[in-house]
């Protein structure tokens, strides 16, 4: 016997080694007692039968061309060596093997699996994408790698080492507290083609701002890294611009912890979002069906809540107007009268309980009033230019729409898209509209709606019509700001048959300092009107102004902005509204289920699969 | 017993379908079938010379230990007294008796495991004529049984050791030899005597001097100590049974005769006379490097006397067809429906191969099918494209287009390429085969019986009029197999599909319906490869029951049966005349198969790995092999000799393929690399004097860095395909490996 002990210990060297005292617990809990001398034989014998099943293993896998055995393989040799087979460890994933803290025990985790659920499931991966072939001239002429191989379309694309580093630096740096390093980040993520593979992983982070509501900061910062995503001209955005959108509505629309403390600038960040909001849904607006209506109801749905604190309020005009104003017309100006009588009730109790509010009230007032100012100019425009521009009469807002998309200059391009986000919605709201039931809406003339905001706005609307014939100085400064801002020099020979002509001559002009990365500009823009209205109002006299009783008042507007570029060109008429969603309004919050969890397939590599690969080759 | 029929109308719309295929040739074959196969073994274990005397003795023994197992002790006295075995004998076998009756109590898997080996010689006994003349395991392993005294083991071959290293330098190295074969039969001995602790003793003591390539072995043999387990072992009944076969010269092997007979070393020499068949030549002995480049087989190198047939390795004569003159390719399309009508010019290539090549079997010795008119046209459009066939050369090499295979996930296990590059097709280890049109023509199947029932026969796009367009697609899945399928092929003319399967079976795939047609049973084990003829109709076959087998696609059973191979055969290739077939095989051999009589006319050995890939270059002169230990080695088919040995790929060669002129060879490996190999230079370079010829010593030159004129990385791919389209290029095929 010591003999034999011996031997085992010079075998445990070359083999693996199953030791008796293991086939004596087996035994036993198959209730035999084995002597130590029968333990030995069989341990010997197992250890045996284990090393013929393996090299017998071997040549299934070398048939199959693999270098790593599998389970399947040991299973094929058991089987033609007419032993049973071993079930439940055919995954593929490598199983954990563990220490047991007491005693050296070490086994391989087997998790129970409640087969129930398993069954039950519904969330059914559709990982496996289809087996195919895909070819490439690898050398010509035995020289040189033409183009690499490519990537691989997987289901989930699994990241690289350096995939990962690159997204642990970025969004270290920009939650981070170095602003230029924040800076560099957000440049690269705005021009980096190789970053497809990350952008779950970002809209992820961008889906935290729900955990930061208390921190401006983080906000702010995560609202640029939206901005940099949505500019990166590599980026296929697809379904993910729903959950950036939801991301930035949770920052126009929600009652941010922040807020609570009136030193903090929220409204910046609100006027911010809106902003970017906007700029989301015109360069990837068509990514998503119906995303336009539905966001206009969320607004709608915020701005008729009277419960809703008024920063709340604030933010859906400020997201009405940044959309256009073919959005302020359809969903602010009518709910305006019943919205006047609460926002009037605020402003006018003096109380001192009440100057918090009423602060905010004014905040609301002028971003109200900044809206309906270009609304009225808007809509004057598109009339004057519908009536001159084409005899071809298609009636109202229809060919206003047309002839204004036509002659403005739409979008800029991505660099400075901030700048007039809502020009050109028009055609949207046209397609969007069409066979919409969500509304009976009529569009209101110009003079009545002039008349009906008149009623609420008095002379403080009038004296941005009338104290400046549009020259750039008498304009108050507004949101807009940057948009007339531009047409300041060129102001003085406003004449329609110029703009028409000369879409182009606005775009060599200076431009006011750009300050759309900032948030900082939006802020100063339009916190301030809201206060100079709110002093205005008790200023000027009420009838300074005469109605303009018929006919389309003689405004006369200078579009600003430049000429279409070619990507928003190709934009344009790709937006389709599918009939719009049934009235339930969904609460930004319903996106929260629709965010992307990492790793679930999406849908460019469905896309992906059916077309981008050829098998052809001209032979 | 029949062939599988899974859709048994198909198979006879099938049969319908092709008659003038099916009825030429075949009774002429089938008929010499049996007595082909059954005279092919090339392995007779009766002993040359030997002691006859001590295998008498020793036969006697084995029956009295059958007869009192049986409890016949009557004729045990009988034949004690008959045979005058004295009681002491007849005593020490009776231990060695008992212990294997112990054994067998013991090790119950032991038993299923001896089972199995006669299971499979019973199930198909033509296929084990080895095993079939030693139907008990017990009288094999017999032999070993009254060998001398365990602890001289070591003293024995330590004596020979000593001896060997002190003799000169030349004989040095060709008695080395012997080293390998006595070790592995002396520790068998041991282990077969339960001397379990001197039999490791003596492997721990000795293994470390063999040869490393014989590594693979080693590991297989120190695992086994028991008497049991060596009779579940295959592999070591087959070193038992086969015997290993050294090549020394005269001189050598005089010196080691008289050095044994001079120190009484019985134990030596009756192994020797046993177990080794030592094949004596006159001249000088091998070189180190000589004996290493032909040694490494399970069993040795193989006679010289196998490798002395005539092999016809030259070309069949190109069939004459009239090819129409035309250059442009639309007036050839034109022309498609009704090729004879234009008569022309013969094609240049047609009237080279006029000349019968001498070397070249006669037209007839296997019959043909013969050609059908959509065969000619494909021949025409051969040539055509052959006329554009890029040269290629050290200077000129040619473009790699790499089809990889993506979501794989369940294995690519088999590729193949339609000659005219226009199909692919790979079988995967989730038992499905998958079809892909190559080129923008869609695959279409043909309509429904009752749908060609309206179509007017008679119209001259009928053969178009009978696809449905509804089904086409860029691929197809065939299912039936049940086990990964290791090996596909596609018939030269299309219309057919191979692939053999873990399951035992070999399907063919009708690529008109894309339905099974035929299931050929016969292999009962994994059937690692299949191939077709170039000529269509016949097939081959290999698998896990170390046997190949010939088929004609109408006949369900095997028409030959190629038996010798001593482990499985891995892989097997067709000669493009269609006469032979090349068998690669874990035991480490090649071999060549002559499809008339199943007869063995080559054994190839060199190879230190089991043999993966094969190819044969297109003249029919020359053979590629290519191994697990990543080496290419070069044949002359005719001479039967190693000519070059191509070195460099890091891991497992499953793909060699030669240029359509065969200037080039192209390797693919496991190691995500294509070489090109100089395959003119290699050929040229031999040296095929007489002498060597005759003798099949050869010095190999070292020069696999000149031969190699390319190397090239995929991403992440094995390669497991090569395909050299009609004018050249290189197509290569594997799955993307994401990890």
């Amino acid at each position: 016997s010591s003999s034999q002990s011996g031997m085992t210990e010079r075998e445990e060297r070359r083999f693996a080694e199953v030791p008796r005292e293991s086939i004596k617990l087996m035994a036993e809990s198959s209730g035999v007692e084995l002597s130590e001398e029968v333990a030995a034989l069989l341990a010997e014998d197992v250890c045996y039968r284990l090393r013929e099943a393996t090299q017998n293993s071997s040549q299934f896998m070398r048939h199959a061309k693999r270098r790593k055995l599998s389970v399947e393989d040991l299973n094929r040799a058991l089987r033609w060596s007419n032993t049973e087979t071993i079930c439940g460890y055919g995954a593929q994933d490598a199983l954990p093997f563990r220490p047991l803290k007491e005693g050296e025990l070490f086994f391989v985790e087997d998790r129970e699996i409640n087969l129930v659920e398993l069954a039950l499931a519904t969330n059914i991966p559709k990982g496996c994408a289809e087996t195919m072939v895909r070819v490439h001239v690898s050398y010509l002429d035995g020289k040189g790698n033409l183009e690499p191989q490519g990537t691989v379309p997987t289901a989930v694309q699994s990241l690289s080492e350096d995939l990962l580093k690159y997204y642990q630096q970025i969004t270290r740096a920009i939650l981070g507290e170095d602003p230029h390093l924040m800076k560099v980040a957000l440049l690269d993520l705005q021009s980096n083609s190789k970053i497809a593979a990350l952008l779950p992983y970002f809209v992820y982070v961008i889906s935290g701002v729900k955990s930061v509501s208390h921190d401006l900061d983080q906000l702010n910062r995560l609202l640029h890294m939206v901005k940099s995503l949505v500019q990166n001209p590599y980026l296929y955005l697809g379904s993910y611009v729903r959950s950036l959108v939801s991301s930035v509505m949770y920052c126009i629309l929600e009652p941010l912890a922040a807020s609570i403390n009136p030193l903090n600038d929220h409204w910046t960040l609100r006027d911010y979002a809106a902003l970017l909001l906007s700029h989301i849904f015109w360069t990837h607006g068509d990514l998503v069906s119906g995303l336009y209506h539905q966001i206009l109801l969320s607004l709608q749905k915020v701005l008729s809540d009277p419960v809703r604190p008024l920063c709340s309020h604030y933010g859906a005009v400020v997201g009405l107007h940044a959309l256009g104003w073919k959005a302020v017309e359809r969903v602010l100006y009518p709910h305006l009268p019943a919205y006047w009588a609460n926002l009037q009730a605020v402003l006018d109790d003096y109380s001192v309980s009440n100057a918090q509010v009423k602060a905010d009230g004014h905040k609301v007032y002028g971003a109200i009033l900044v809206a309906v100012e270009r609304l009225l100019k808007m809509k004057a425009l598109s009339l004057t230019l519908a009536a001159e521009g084409s005899g071809a009469g298609l009636p109202g807002t229809t060919t206003g729409a047309v002839g204004f998309r036509e002659n403005s200059p739409g979008l800029s391009p991505p660099p400075e898209p901030l700048s007039e986000p809502p020009l050109g919605i028009a055609s949207h709201l046209q397609a969007g509209g069409a066979g919409c039931p969500w509304e009976e809406w009529t569009p209101v003339s110009l003079p009545a709606m002039y008349c009906e905001l008149y009623s609420f706005f008095g002379d403080s609307l009038a004296v941005r019509f009338s104290t400046g014939p549009p020259l750039g100085g008498a304009t108050p400064p507004g949101p807009c700001q940057p948009l007339e801002g531009r047409k300041e020099p060129a102001s003085s020979a406003p004449n329609l048959e110029n703009t028409r002509k000369m879409p182009q001559l606005t775009a060599s002009m200076n431009i006011s300092p750009r300050r759309d990365g900032s948030p900082r500009s939006p802020l100063s823009s339009s916190s301030r009107p809201g206060r100079s209205t709110s002093q205005s109002r008790d200023i000027f006299p009420k009838a300074r102004f005469p109605l303009p009783q018929a006919g389309p008042p003689a405004f006369s507007f200078i579009i600003g902005g430049r000429q279409m570029g070619r990507r928003c060109q190709g934009r344009r008429f790709q937006t389709s509204f599918t009939p719009t969603p049934p009235l339930t309004t969904h609460p930004p919050r319903a996106y929260a289920h629709k965010l992307p969890v990492i790793g679930r397939v999406s849908k460019p590599v469905r896309r992906w699969t059916c077309s981008h690969y050829s098998l052809h080759l001209p032979l | 017993m029949a062939a599988v029929q899974d859709g048994p109308m198909e198979l006879d719309a099938e049969k319908e379908a092709k008659p003038e295929i099916l009825s030429d040739g075949t009774s002429n074959l089938s008929g010499n079938t049996a007595s082909g196969t059954l005279s092919s073994s090339p392995l007779t274990a009766a002993p040359a010379g030997g002691a006859p005397k001590m295998e008498d003795q020793q036969t006697l023994i084995a029956v009295l230990q059958f007869l009192k197992r049986n409890k016949l002790s009557e004729s045990v006295e009988i034949l004690r007294r008959e045979a005058g075995l004295g009681e002491h004998q007849e005593g020490s076998q009776a231990t060695d008796g008992s212990g294997g009756g112990k054994g067998d109590g013991d090790g119950g898997d032991a038993n299923s495991l001896l089972s199995r080996v006669s299971i499979t010689s019973a199930a198909a006994p033509q296929s084990m004529p080895v095993k079939k003349d030693q139907p008990d395991v017990s009288v094999v392993l017999s032999a070993y049984s009254q060998q001398g005294d365990p602890p001289l083991y070591q003293v024995y071959y330590s004596g020979l050791k000593n001896f060997i290293e002190s003799v000169l330098d030349c004989h040095r190295a060709e008695l080395s030899q012997l080293f390998y074969p006595l070790f592995v039969h002396m520790y068998l001995e041991l282990v077969y005597n339960n001397h379990e602790t001197e039999a490791k003793a003596f492997f721990d003591k000795f293994s470390g001097d063999q040869e490393c390539y014989y590594q693979d072995d080693l590991h297989i043999l120190c695992g086994l100590t028991k008497k049991e387990h060596l009779k579940g072992n295959e592999v070591l009944l087959d070193f038992r049974t086969s015997r290993f076969v050294l090549h020394i010269s005269r001189d050598s092997y005089q010196l080691l005769k008289r050095h044994l007979q001079e120190r009484h070393n019985n134990q030596i020499w009756n192994i020797i006379q046993e177990h080794l068949y030592i094949d004596i030549f006159d001249g000088m002995p091998r070189s180190k490097s000589q004996i290493d480049s032909m040694s490494g087989s399970l069993a040795g190198e193989a006679k010289r006397e196998v490798n002395k047939a005539k092999v016809f390795y030259g070309l069949l004569k190109e069939p004459e067809i009239e090819v129409p003159l035309d250059d442009e390719d639309d007036e050839a399309e034109n022309e498609e429906g009704k090729p004879k009508k234009k008569k022309t010019k013969k094609d240049s290539l047609g009237s080279k191969s006029k000349k019968q090549d001498p070397n070249a079997p006669q037209q007839n010795r296997i019959p043909l099918p013969e050609l059908k008119d959509s065969d000619k046209l494909d021949k025409i459009m051969y040539m055509k494209e052959s006329t554009k066939r890029i040269r290629l050369g050290p200077e000129n090499l040619p473009s790699i287009c790499f089809y990889t295979f993506l979501n794989a996930f369940q294995g690519l296990t088999a590729v193949d390429f339609t000659d005219d590059s226009s199909l692919l097709a790979g079988g995967f280890a989730d038992s499905t085969v998958r079809v892909w049109s190559v080129t923008p023509k869609k695959l279409r199947k043909v309509k429904s019986a009752g749908e060609l029932n309206v179509i007017e026969k008679e119209s001259d796009d009928v053969l178009e009029r009978i696809m449905d367009e509804k089904t086409a697609s860029e691929s197809k899945i065939l299912h039936g197999h049940s086990g990964p399928v290791y090996g596909v092929s596609f018939s030269p003319d299309r219309n057919y599909l191979l692939s053999s399967s873990e399951d035992g079976t070999v399907r063919l795939w009708s690529l008109q319906t894309f339905t099974c047609l035929v299931g050929y049973k016969g292999h009962n084990y994994p059937v690692w490869d299949t191939h077709f003829s170039p000529f269509g109709y016949y097939f081959v076959s290999g698998g896990h029951d170390r046997v190949a087998r010939l088929w004609a696609t109408d006949h369900y059973q095997p028409l030959r049966i190629f038996a010798g191979h001593l482990a499985d055969v891995t892989c097997t290739r067709f000669h493009p005349n269609s006469n032979y077939v090349a068998t690669g095989s874990t035991d480490r051999t090649v071999r060549l198969w002559d499809v008339l009589n199943a007869n063995c006319v080559r054994i190839l050995t060199g190879h230190k790995g089991p043999i993966h890939s094969l190819a044969f270059s297109p003249n029919g002169k020359f053979l590629a092999s290519g191994s697990t230990d990543g080496r290419v080695l070069l044949w002359d088919i005719g001479h039967g000799l190693m000519i070059g040995e191509l070195k460099g790929h890091t891991d497992t060669i499953y793909a060699l393929k030669f240029s359509r002129d065969g200037e080039i060879l192209a390797s693919g490996s496991m190691d995500n690399t294509v070489r090109l190999w100089d395959s003119m230079k290699a050929f040229d370079e031999v040296e095929t004097d007489d002498f060597t010829a005759t003798t099949g010593h050869i010095h190999l030159p070292d020069n696999s860095q000149e031969l190699l004129l390319g190397m090239y990385h995929s991403k992440s791919t094995p390669v497991t395909h090569l395909h050299f389209t009609r004018r050249n290029l290189l197509l290569a095929a594997g799955a993307y490996n994401s990890q």
